[in-house]
């Protein structure tokens, strides 16, 4: 049912997808606590800038990202000087676009866990001769298994389903940057609509049965945790 | 003796201020006594370390924590102390035996020692070990977490109302281990409450803080019959006295016991001769003559003499008196005391009407 097109929109999915949640826990776990243990003022700031991508329309995310890795844009011009070239539509322009795209979706609930363990367990742990980045290993880290599940199984799905930034950055190259909700969008322009069931309707049972895995098995309320 | 735990802090919240000045003993448990806000758990966490007292001094057995003058301050995980909450604040993904080992492994021992098996068998925690902290009642819970502290061989065990959230039923499980742990270990205790019961059950020396001040600071016998302080007039006042038993007087059912200048019956004891016991007298429970009265049921009438008088507002008179060389407190009115025309210095005899055992 699926053609050999569709198999490589879907293979780059998943690609990108992996990678973009790979990077984002490791940036947003030191992100995330310090969002949760810092007072600094600049707290609201920071997180107003993670939250962002929730509210914003993805093209206007898209459209600022494609500017500013353009070959004007400041990004871009230093991916330039650093031989790199420029990012957009290509496959790192769509990683870079997903991480921050899906920012809030990894950095929110590792937050949220972080917070709820208080202070108290790092005190023990100080107590018993940890030094703080023990204490993150042995006590933060096991504490919060469930928190970086749900941060990893959200930011993956939110990647995958991500379609407006994706068009903008990435445009819509065969096997470079056509991801699955793009070929998708392909198959209804041309009304190849069995086709578009094929991968949309994988893609809902997909994404149906993770929720399902993080409501029943974990017992957590992954939406509720972005209010 | 000796004075091996000095400890100094100013710190100011604008709304709190500590400014404390403390030389403590090096052994048996010290309390820090006070109502809360009065900055005794403000003060522990000065001595632990999560809590950075812009100003401080704190010596432990030689060793230097905190010495703001030389901007020396060592963090927490650095102090080789044992800490134990109100709440058990164990790791919930830890088994009690993990739990236990945490601390041993971050200071490169193993849990194969004498020690650590003392301190399991002390608090009765071996039937534990593989459990869940989820699967512990509050008593055993707070039992364990007493033992993570102990197993480390901490210089200190700073201990922050760790009873206050159990049940009276829960509480008395627990007071039992922290007097053999007192008599079995020597690891010397700040242990903080604002129960006076617990006080007079545990306390070897007293500090009483208010206001984040030192209120008074000595022995417990000396300072909880202070008269010029709040709690002598308390309708809850008393004293503590140290005896040991001498006889059992088996047809009456009663046993005598020897303190450091006379002897008192209580009622029977099932208790060895030469046991230490701990007794709490109140000070409403003391009448004094002048004479011993030929016929008075009272059994126990000692002879004392008033050391200070204090009357206060509401007609009643607060004495303190030597008894042999315990000091002791009692509440009579001022009417009485007036009839008889009590003065410091006054050869009296004190009749005990009841006394209750701590331990």
């Amino acid at each position: 049912m699926l053609s050999a097109e569709d198999i490589a929109a879907l293979s780059l999915t998943l690609k990108v997808a992996s990678l973009a949640t790979f990077i984002l826990l490791v940036i947003g776990t030191p992100l995330a606590w310090w969002l949760a243990r810092t007072r600094s003022r600049w707290k609201s700031f920071c997180n107003a800038l993670v939250a962002l991508p929730i509210v914003l329309p993805p093209s206007v995310l898209g459209f600022y990202l494609l500017i500013l890795m353009g070959p004007a844009g400041f990004v871009g011009r230093l991916t330039i000087e650093l031989g790199l070239g420029t990012l957009p539509f290509t496959f790192a322009g769509l990683v870079v676009a997903s991480v921050l795209y899906s920012m809030p979706f990894v950095v929110q609930p590792l937050q949220n866990t972080f917070s709820a363990i208080g202070d108290t367990p790092l005190e023990a742990a100080a107590t018993l001769r940890a030094s703080p980045l023990d204490t993150f290993f042995s006590v933060v880290m096991p504490l919060s298994r469930s928190g970086f599940l749900t941060a990893a199984i959200l930011g993956f799905t939110h990647t995958l389903g991500e379609f407006g930034v994706v068009l903008m950055v990435g445009g819509n190259i065969p096997e470079k940057t056509r991801v699955v909700s793009v070929q998708i969008y392909n198959h209804v322009e041309a009304m190849e609509y069995s086709q578009a069931h094929g991968l949309a309707g994988g893609l809902l049972v997909f994404s149906f049965l993770i929720l399902l895995l993080l409501y029943n098995v974990l017992k957590t309320n992954p939406v509720t945790q972005f209010k | 003796m000796t004075q091996a735990i000095i400890a100094q802090f100013k710190l100011d919240y604008g709304t709190f201020q500590l400014d404390v000045n403390l030389q403590l003993p090096n052994s048996g448990i010290t309390v820090l006594f006070g109502e809360s806000g009065s900055g005794k758990t403000t003060l522990l966490r000065c001595i632990a370390g999560l809590q950075h007292a812009p100003q401080g001094f704190l010596e432990i057995n030689g060793k230097i924590w905190q010495d703001s003058k030389h901007s020396l301050f060592l963090p927490t995980h650095k102090r080789a102390l044992g800490y134990v909450l109100q709440e058990a604040n164990l790791f919930a993904h830890l088994t009690v035996s993990g739990n236990l080992c945490y601390g041993l492994k971050r200071i490169g021992q193993s849990s194969e020692t004498e020690h650590f098996e003392q301190v399991i068998e002390l608090l009765g925690i071996e039937h534990l070990m593989r459990r869940m902290p989820e699967r512990l009642s509050g008593g055993e819970r707070q039992r364990v977490a007493i033992a993570r502290a102990l197993v480390l061989n901490p210089e200190i065990l700073l201990m922050d109302e760790p009873l206050a959230s159990l049940d009276a039923k829960r509480k008395q499980e627990i007071l039992p281990f922290l007097t053999r742990l007192h008599s079995e270990l020597n690891i010397p205790v700040l242990y903080v409450t604002h129960s006076q019961q617990e006080v007079a059950q545990l306390a070897d020396y007293l500090v009483l803080l208010a206001n984040g001040k030192v209120q008074a600071a000595g022995l417990l016998a000396e300072t909880f019959s202070r008269l010029d302080l709040p709690q002598a007039q308390n309708r809850q006042a008393a004293s503590v006295w140290q005896v040991n038993v001498v006889e059992h007087e088996s047809d009456y059912h009663l046993t005598r016991v020897a303190f450091s200048g006379g002897e008192l019956s209580l009622p029977a004891l099932d208790a060895t001769l030469g046991t230490p016991l701990r007794i709490q007298i109140y000070a409403r429970n003391v009448s004094i003559t002048l004479e011993v009265g030929k016929a008075t049921s009272i059994l126990n009438i000692l002879p004392a003499t008033i050391t200070d008088r204090v009357d206060d507002e509401g007609g009643q008179t607060v004495l303190r008196l030597q008894v042999g060389s315990q000091p002791l407190l009692a509440h009579i009115t001022r009417k009485s005391a007036q009839l008889l025309n009590l003065q410091a210095g006054m050869a009296v005899y004190v009749q005990i009407k009841s006394t209750s055992i701590l331990n």
